[in-house]
């Protein structure tokens, strides 16, 4: 990891939001102000032209880190380095922000309905005034149209005209159009059925190929990850609990959570077979467990897991992985 | 196989519009047998939950049934006044929608809504049916049945909401439980426990179920048989084995080839190019034909019906000869 810096890096992210209850009714029940601590204290970090994704179920934080990644909330603590530079900083220079796009997962709200096409793909170009003339404009948006698998005449129609599949194919494009290096991608494919999302998930990655792309991709479909991804990190109630090469954390899965997730998730070999489900439910961010935050669901957890939080550690036998498990750890796993 | 529980023969659901009659539904037959699990497959639009509406009398107006029938237990009931409709649902045919917070009254407590599901379609005493909303409770895995019984659904996690539907869909014993899309709301872990529920209670109370759903991983694990649907049609139905490890329709080959595995990283997913038809413009003869890798000139004039093909059923002209011909690549 050490060869080039990250073109991305979160260090020690974290953002709460206040959802405490209005004045009066927090001084009529006694009560304090209440947080709810999305992200956690996040560090990661992504190399020049490869994907990390962030997977975990609903309420884990994955979504408030993309947003973190690209600005749209400041941090509570800690900090967005992107090639280098303080993201606080880089906000304030266009030529920096261009650089960086973000692709949404509902391709029916992210695309203005009363915009053509090729209004749409065209606004960053307007927007950072990155060519001047409106001819330029245009080829550039009839040749961003033809990579993403559309026409230069689709420019002239309107979002309604086009299938979810389709929408998110103008959604890259228009991501694309202002030439960034690093896109975040929150759940691209989930508003998609399966043979569509097949052919958005081939365009991304014929993508990153042609124009050398680092993507932070955000799921929570673990087979759809696998597909993408060169590290992949997941999340657990505002955490991240494991971050491993992507074929490492599949073929030796360390955090029971992490485990717990891949053996939970129906497979087309699965007929006829049962699982065994995880017991339990996420808790609330409002008010985690103490200690290791999975305690109550882990089938390993002991007095140490409910009182004291586990830091992202190696394992001794996996150096380029980070567990954050008492198990692990101790070595107290079962095989 | 046993008499089949619920049998739909040829059915045909119709949309009046400006534009003329679209036809959303065309030429649907299957069966299920008691204790049975269908599954049924297919994109958005394909007309999955609209057969699951279909069967149950709950089709959005404009739309019709404009042939075909549908029988339960040899009975027709596609053709019956709304009130007779009305009782058979809740007391023989159950239904789990994927929202539960649409299908649960957020006025009444849980324990109402069971106790008066069960007071309408059982000859039981409120007493009783308070205890067997209890003990219903309990069957889906609410922990603490007995104090939470008066709890509001606002009160229950997402997960938790989706057990109280299904307590509510199974609390009058249907014979026929129609689910749609039951677990797509959840997460997978919580998905995983729902399933497992739904399962253990098909194969116990001996319910017949039709599965509607996209999650192909929830079908292998959960179904019987499986239907595909496109554009209105089903294009294959087999057992389920069948059906995900040698599809015989293109379509359906296409579909399980574009599913992401999660046991291995492959290079490039397969993907179908184009995009189902809108029901306005179903081109002739087979619907898939202008995606089809393997269309000929037959494909585009006439339209197949379901035919034998190997342990299934596909309507394609792949299968026309009798000695069955098959996929190739």
């Amino acid at each position: 990891m050490a060869e080039a810096p990250p073109l991305f890096a979160a260090e020690d992210l974290a953002r709460s939001f206040d959802v405490s209850r209005p004045l009066l009714q927090r001084l009529l029940a006694g009560e304090g102000r209440r947080r709810l601590r999305a992200v956690d204290g996040v560090t990661f970090a992504i190399p020049r032209g490869s994907t990390l994704s962030l997977v975990g179920e609903s309420g884990c934080g994955k979504s408030t880190v993309a947003r973190l990644a690209v600005g749209l909330y400041a941090p509570s603590r800690g900090q967005v380095r992107f090639d280098g530079v303080a993201l606080a900083e880089a906000r304030h220079d266009p030529r920096q922000r261009r650089r960086m796009q973000m692709i949404f997962q509902d391709p029916y709200a992210s695309l203005n309905p009363r915009w053509r096409v090729g209004d749409i793909i065209a606004e960053p170009l307007t927007a950072f005034g990155l060519l001047p003339t409106a001819a330029a404009r245009r080829d550039r948006v009839g040749a961003l149209l033809a990579q993403v698998g559309l026409t230069s005449a689709d420019g002239e129609k309107f979002p309604h005209e086009f299938s979810g599949g389709q929408r998110q194919r103008i959604s890259i494009a228009r991501a694309l159009s202002s030439n960034p290096e690093f896109l975040v991608c929150d759940e691209p494919t989930s508003a998609l059925d399966v043979s569509v999302q097949a052919q958005i998930l081939n365009l991304m990655q014929d993508l990153q190929r042609s124009l050398g792309l680092t993507y932070l991709f955000i799921s929570h479909n673990l087979a759809v990850v696998r597909q993408v991804s060169d590290r992949i990190g997941v999340m657990y109630l505002g955490r991240i609990v494991e971050l491993a090469a992507s074929e490492t954390l599949f073929r030796r899965p360390r955090h029971p959570y992490t485990r717990a997730l891949l053996a939970a998730i129906p497979d087309l070999d699965m007929t006829g077979r049962t699982r065994i489900p995880v017991g339990g439910e996420v808790p609330s961010p409002i008010d985690p467990p103490t200690g290791c935050a999975f305690h109550p669901r882990c089938p390993l957890a002991n007095d140490r897991c409910r009182a004291v939080a586990p830091a992202s550690l190696p394992p001794p036998d996996a150096p380029g992985t980070l567990v954050a498990c008492h198990a692990v750890e101790e070595g107290r796993e079962a095989d | 196989m046993a008499a089949p529980l619920l049998e739909v023969r040829d059915l045909r659901v119709e949309f009046p519009s400006r534009r003329g009659t679209l036809t959303a539904l065309d030429g649907i037959s299957f069966a299920i047998a008691p204790g049975e699990v269908l599954g049924m497959v297919g994109e958005s639009g394909a007309g999955k939950s609209m057969t699951g509406a279909a069967v149950i009398g709950l089709l959005e107006p404009p739309g019709r049934i404009a042939g075909g029938e549908i029988r339960l237990a040899g009975e027709r009931i596609d053709n019956l006044p709304y009130e007779r409709l009305r009782r058979l649902r809740g007391k023989r045919i159950g239904a789990i929608f994927q929202d539960p917070l649409t299908t649960l009254n957020p006025l009444y407590s849980v324990g109402r809504q069971l106790s008066e599901t069960m007071l309408t379609h059982l000859p039981i005493s409120p007493a009783e049916a308070r205890r067997r909303a209890i003990g219903w409770l309990e069957q889906v895995g609410i922990p603490a049945a007995a104090r939470r019984i008066d709890s509001y659904p606002h009160e229950f996690s997402g997960g938790m909401r989706q057990r109280v539907v299904i307590a509510l869909a199974l609390c009058a014993e249907p014979d026929l439980v129609i689910a749609d899309e039951p677990t797509t709301a959840l997460d997978v872990s919580i998905q995983a426990q729902v399933i497992a529920l739904l399962k253990r209670l098909a194969r116990e109370q001996g319910t017949a179920m039709l599965l509607i759903t996209h999650d192909m991983g929830v079908i292998a694990e959960t179904a019987d048989r499986v239907a595909v649907m496109y554009a209105g049609r089903i294009v294959e139905i087999g057992p389920v084995r069948d059906v995900v490890k040698a599809p015989r329709h293109p379509y359906s080959a296409g579909l399980m080839a574009a599913i992401p595995p999660l046991a291995a990283r492959i290079e490039r997913l397969a993907q179908i190019e184009g995009a189902m038809p809108r029901l306005a413009a179903i081109p002739p003869g087979c619907a898939f034909n202008p995606r089809c890798p393997q269309v000929f000139a037959r494909c585009r004039d006439a339209r197949p019906v379901l035919r034998p093909a190997g342990a299934s059923q596909a309507a394609c002209w792949l299968y026309d000869d009798p000695a069955g011909g098959g996929v190739h690549g």
